[in-house]
């Protein structure tokens, strides 16, 4: 050993850290199988981090067994090392060198995350299916009636502007750019359960369906306490925040079945509030859209509530719909009622 | 063994160029730096009221909301009687290192005065505003964020009374002791600074 | 004494004791000694360690199968909530700071006691009543929305449980506030006058950083309570949305001190770290400089990181991706200081004493907490492991493999100071295998366990997941049997273990120049100091020209 160099020793042990940890950060399979567009780039991702982690742990690890063990105190000899207090461009060397990893780290997770669609969820107006949402400000009621909602909102006093309200989350990815999405699903967490409504089709289901390959853009809501929508397969999570607007937008890339799992605490129930996302074919998708659809809708696109869990003025809407009274008629009868 | 720290006792000077002695225990006096840690610290607290002000003002379209408007004459006043009393209770401070313990006395009894009338004006504004901690989001941060800040005020004002307590024994405070003056004094402008931020807050940026 | 009489400055404060030591009833007092108050700090905190580990226990235990079948889901979630919270702010943060920090101030900086001794024993006992509080909030439910507490959460579940848990964390918040006033004060105006601020001892830099850190943050959680507190009693609204209320803003309120809350938990430790290796590897520590300007620049970085406990919620794209880069640079100093240490030990004559043996494990246990906490920095990760067991696997890393661990360190490497008897280094072997291998055994399965899919705060998981489960538990059994051979250790030692000298480990900081237990004014004279707290290696002669090139 004492003929090696220790230069050699060295670039060997580098060399060795290195493909070690190369193939670490390839083969760790720690991930479960990727199920959306986004589950590559976070994987990748994690992957580097992985490789650069691996070295990092095996040169520090290393440096500390082999020091422990080559600098033990021999028995008997009680002085003291080597008065050794620091050296300046070590020193220089071990600041600059993670310093540089990290700003490297930085700029791939800016660049992952506008890849991922991060930065899509901006400003937007609350459309129609965000109604749902809104209404949900209201006390109680999970799925008032879209004119009761304006109304509510002219009493409450400080309710949000119904202009622009900040949408938080992950948005469409760079391919889709400002197209709107395929196919939109309203979800509404509860304790202790996920609601998905199909606004444009007019359906509710206590499962997320959707087609394969499709851009798919989910809008999440909470209507007691937050939750947290999370798709381990798509590595995506958006918590459900009440009062707020969320949303998560991805376009799956595997057939099969996923578990929707709630990712903050929200209250006793919190492991057991799970749902699932099926990723049908196209031409399954239909077909269940449509059987769905057969099975829920009423004439008049209600939700199918049982009456008596509707409030005066959910029952009386369809009504007063085809009367012609509308939410300003209603919104003047609000102001002239006593507060 | 290895060398030995401890030396022969010789007078030990330290940073204020004072005798720091071995008299065992002594040390300078501190108490006004660890009143000013804690104000910073106090300060940052009410930094967390104002974030929280400042956040929900930024989330409202309209603020204050309808029916919570805030009344300018009598908060104004106040004003002006709080950062009046942080002139006089300096006088107050000024006297006293001049060995001027009567002066010490009368300035700190008016400092008191314009205490308690500041917050009377508050309790009587709390009276006649029309609204109450639970009417809104703006009404829950104005009382909570006024009611703390006069809760700190009336713990001023017992300061300044505890002065003006101690001073009625002879000697008690002179020109070089008055370190519960200069503390009683840091307190009140600490209580006056979050007052004018306040004020800033609830009253001017509500105008806009 | 021999001086000539010179007029003392009528300005100074005497805080003269009159007994020479203390008897064991004086522990149980309101004593304003600061070893006293150290100690208790200690004990007391222990206690709590033992409470909070036995929550984790039942945890474990229902964790071994994957149905909720063992304790009631209400109590699952207290025991969840309380044992963060017992285990953040009446053991760690009450040990490192209140307990190490107020035995060593005084005496590494050559001073009889702190600024403010009254202060000091008022926040001392503000913890057992805030700990009492807490543990009574258990007779009305206990508070069961997470150590986190977030609304709405924590407006609906338990309501007198939980402004119990909030009074108790105000009553711990202000212990805290008051102590970091005395830790700033002594450190700053009370240091020995020979003693040069590149001699001041790294732990002192290490507590006046997380003192100050402490002071930042600490009144703005108490600011966010309050504004809880009141939701929850006086029918105000700041977290209720539907009222105006934005439940966002308690996160911010919130996080904007806990995460300096684990520089509190940590910096303290990398203190002791600093302490512990030159001494036991008989070396200077490598990178003075670095280690204290590191500390610092923990503490400012560590207050504009706070947002990546938010990655998932309501947060902007643009706040996302500033803090997660802010975040990568908080990775820098910490680095430079377990480097620092690794260098340490090279060139040295190292002993396997049991204090050196957890901080050696603490460094590579760091190692593995801080490198998944890098990766957690990053946004576009997070999204897929927030509030997954990675993070429960990150932070016990670093809380226990970083903290508990150091703790440790402490306790073994002071503990002759202290007590005045040296512990039993065998049976300290045999806790630090079981402490070490339970740790590895207990937390490092739940890495997997969150990239795979199982969330956290749970007491029911997917049954995939159910043999990783396990071996979590057994973990948990390891590290619970691991407190048996420490508790019997310190109190036999303290009884009966051999006598220690001044300074039986030939350190070189001020603490070991006085006796062990140290008298109650420390010194009979104030120490004069002549050389650096790390000078191992150096002859007198190279000492002296180091101090000249150091001064001049």
């Amino acid at each position: 050993m004492k003929q090696i160099p220790a230069s050699l020793l060295t670039l060997l042990a580098g060399v060795l850290v290195t493909l070690i940890s190369l193939w670490v950060g390839q083969n760790h399979h720690l991930l479960p199988e990727q199920a959306s567009e986004q589950a590559p780039l976070v994987d990748n991702f994690f992957g580097i981090m992985v490789t650069i982690g691996t070295a990092l742990f095996l040169v520090v690890q290393g440096a500390i067994l082999f020091f422990t063990i080559k600098f033990r105190r021999p028995a008997g000899d009680d002085t003291d090392g080597v008065p050794i207090e620091g050296n300046f461009s070590l020193e220089i060397f071990w600041t600059a060198i993670p310093a540089l990893i990290v700003i490297g780290l930085g700029v791939y997770s800016v660049e992952v995350y506008q890849q991922m669609g991060g930065f899509a969820p901006a400003t937007s107006m609350i459309s129609h299916a965000g109604h749902s949402t809104h209404a949900a400000h209201h006390a109680g009621s999970a799925m008032a009636a879209p004119m009761l909602a304006d109304a509510s909102a002219t009493t409450t006093g400080v309710a949000q502007s119904d202009s622009k309200v900040p949408t938080y989350g992950v948005g469409a990815t760079p391919a889709e750019g400002g197209k709107t999405a395929d196919v939109t699903v309203n979800v509404v967490g509860m304790q202790y359960a996920w609601i998905f409504t199909y606004p444009d089709q007019g359906i509710t289901t206590s499962e997320l369906h959707v087609p394969v390959g499709k851009d798919v853009q989910v809008n999440i809501s909470a209507q007691d306490v937050i939750h947290s929508f999370w798709v381990p397969q798509f590595r995506l999570k958006q918590d459900a925040i009440p009062g707020e607007q969320t949303e998560l937008r991805f376009v799956a890339t595997k057939i099969g079945t996923y578990p929707i799992v709630c990712t903050e605490l929200c209250g006793s129930y919190h492991g057991s509030m799970r749902s699932e996302v099926i990723v049908h074919t196209p031409a399954e998708y239909e077909q269940w859209l449509t059987e769905t659809q057969m099975a829920q809708l009423q004439p008049d696109h209600r939700v199918a509530f049982s009456p008596a869990e509707l409030s005066a003025s959910e029952f009386l809407a369809p009504y007063a719909a085809e009367m012609g009274v509308d939410g300003h008629s209603l919104a003047q009868l609000h102001l002239d009622r006593p507060s | 063994m290895q060398g030995s720290t401890i030396d022969s006792p010789s007078p030990i000077l330290n940073s204020h160029g004072a005798v720091a002695s071995d008299h065992h225990g002594e040390h300078a006096d501190l108490r006004v730096w660890g009143l000013l840690t804690f104000l910073i610290s106090e300060s940052l607290m009410f930094g967390g009221f104002f974030a929280a002000y400042l956040f929900l003002r930024g989330v409202h379209t309209q603020w204050p909301p309808e029916g919570t408007e805030v009344e300018l004459l009598v908060p104004s006043i106040n004003t002006i009687i709080l950062v009046s009393s942080s002139f006089v209770i300096h006088l107050g401070d000024t006297a006293i290192k001049k060995n001027d313990v009567k002066g010490l006395r009368l300035w700190y009894i008016v400092t008191a005065l314009m205490g308690a009338v500041f917050l009377a004006g508050q309790v009587y504004e709390y009276l006649t505003l029309g609204y109450g901690l639970t009417t809104n989001i703006f009404a829950n941060c104005f009382y909570l964020m006024t009611g703390f800040h006069g809760l700190h005020v009336f713990i001023g004002l017992l300061l300044i009374l505890g002065v003006l307590w101690r001073s009625r024994r002879d000697g008690h405070y002179n020109g070089s002791k008055h370190t519960g003056v200069e503390m009683a004094e840091i307190y009140w402008h600490f209580v006056d600074i979050i007052w004018i931020v306040l004020f800033s807050l609830l009253y001017i940026l509500t105008q806009f | 004494m021999t001086q000539a009489q010179i007029p003392v400055d009528s300005q100074v404060v005497d805080h003269s004791l009159p007994q020479s030591a203390w008897k064991w009833y004086d522990y149980f007092t309101f004593n304003v000694d600061h070893k006293v108050i150290g100690l208790q700090y200690l004990v007391t905190a222990f206690i709590f360690y033992l409470i909070g580990g036995l929550m984790a226990v039942a945890i474990r235990t229902e964790l071994a199968t994957p149905a909720s079948d063992l304790l009631d889901p209400a109590l699952y979630n207290a025991f969840m909530t309380n044992h963060g919270t017992i285990m953040i702010f009446l053991w760690i943060v009450p040990s490192a700071i209140g307990g190490f920090g107020n035995f060593l101030v005084p005496l590494m900086v050559g001073a009889r006691d702190m600024a403010f001794p009254k202060l000091n024993a008022i926040a001392f006992w503000l913890n057992p009543p805030a700990g009492a509080l807490l543990l009574s909030s258990f007779f009305f439910g206990g508070s069961q929305s997470g150590w986190t507490a977030y609304p709405p959460l924590s407006l609906i579940t338990a309501n007198t449980a939980q402004s119990m848990w909030i009074l108790s964390i105000v009553l711990v918040g202000t212990s805290s506030i008051l102590g970091s006033i005395n830790f700033v004060v002594t450190i700053l105006k009370m240091k020995v006058p020979s003693m040069r601020w590149d001699q001041l001892p790294l732990f002192c830099w290490a507590i006046l950083a997380t003192s100050i850190l402490a002071l930042v943050s600490t009144p703005v959680l108490a600011a966010g309570l309050v504004l809880l507190l009141f939701d929850i009693n006086f029918g105000t609204s700041f977290f209720k949305p539907d009222q105006g209320g934005n439940v966002v803003l308690y996160q911010h309120l919130f996080w904007f001190y806990s995460h300096p809350a684990v520089y509190l938990m940590i910096l303290p430790i990398f203190g002791i770290m600093s302490e512990v290796i030159p001494v036991h590897a008989r070396k200077p520590i490598f990178g003075y400089k670095a280690i204290a300007y590191s500390s610092l620049a923990i503490c400012v970085v560590g207050l504009f990181v706070w947002v990546h406990h938010m990655f998932t919620s309501g947060t902007p794209a643009w706040m996302r991706m500033f803090f997660t880069i802010s975040t990568l640079i908080v990775a820098v100093p910490t680095g430079v200081k377990i480097f620092g240490w690794v260098a340490t030990l090279w060139g040295g004559k190292i002993r396997y004493t049991t204090a050196m043996l957890f901080a050696i494990g603490l460094l590579s246990m760091f190692v593995i907490g801080g490198l998944s906490g890098v990766t957690l920095g990053t946004a576009p990760f997070d999204l897929h492991v927030h509030d997954t067991y990675y993070i429960v696997g990150h932070f016990h890393y670093v809380l226990f493999g970083g903290s508990v661990f150091g703790i440790y360190a402490g306790i073994y490497h002071w503990f002759p100071k202290m007590t005045g008897r040296m512990v039993n280094e065998p049976l300290g072997k045999v806790h630090f295998a079981l402490t070490f291998i339970g740790t590895h055994l207990t937390f490092l399965p739940m890495h997997q366990l969150g990239l795979q899919g199982m969330p956290r705060r749970v007491a029911m998981y997917d049954p995939q997941f159910t043999f990783v489960n396990q071996i979590c538990t057994f973990g948990a059994f390891v590290l619970a049997a691991s407190v048996i051979p420490f508790t019997i250790n310190m109190i036999w030692s303290w009884m009966y273990g051999a006598k220690a000298g001044a300074n039986p480990w030939n350190a070189k900081t001020l603490e070991w120049t006085t006796a062990s237990p140290p008298a109650i004014e420390n010194w009979e004279v104030l120490p004069v100091v002549t050389h650096g707290p790390y000078d191992y290696g150096m002859s007198e002669h190279q000492a002296e020209a180091a101090e000249a090139v150091s001064a001049g």
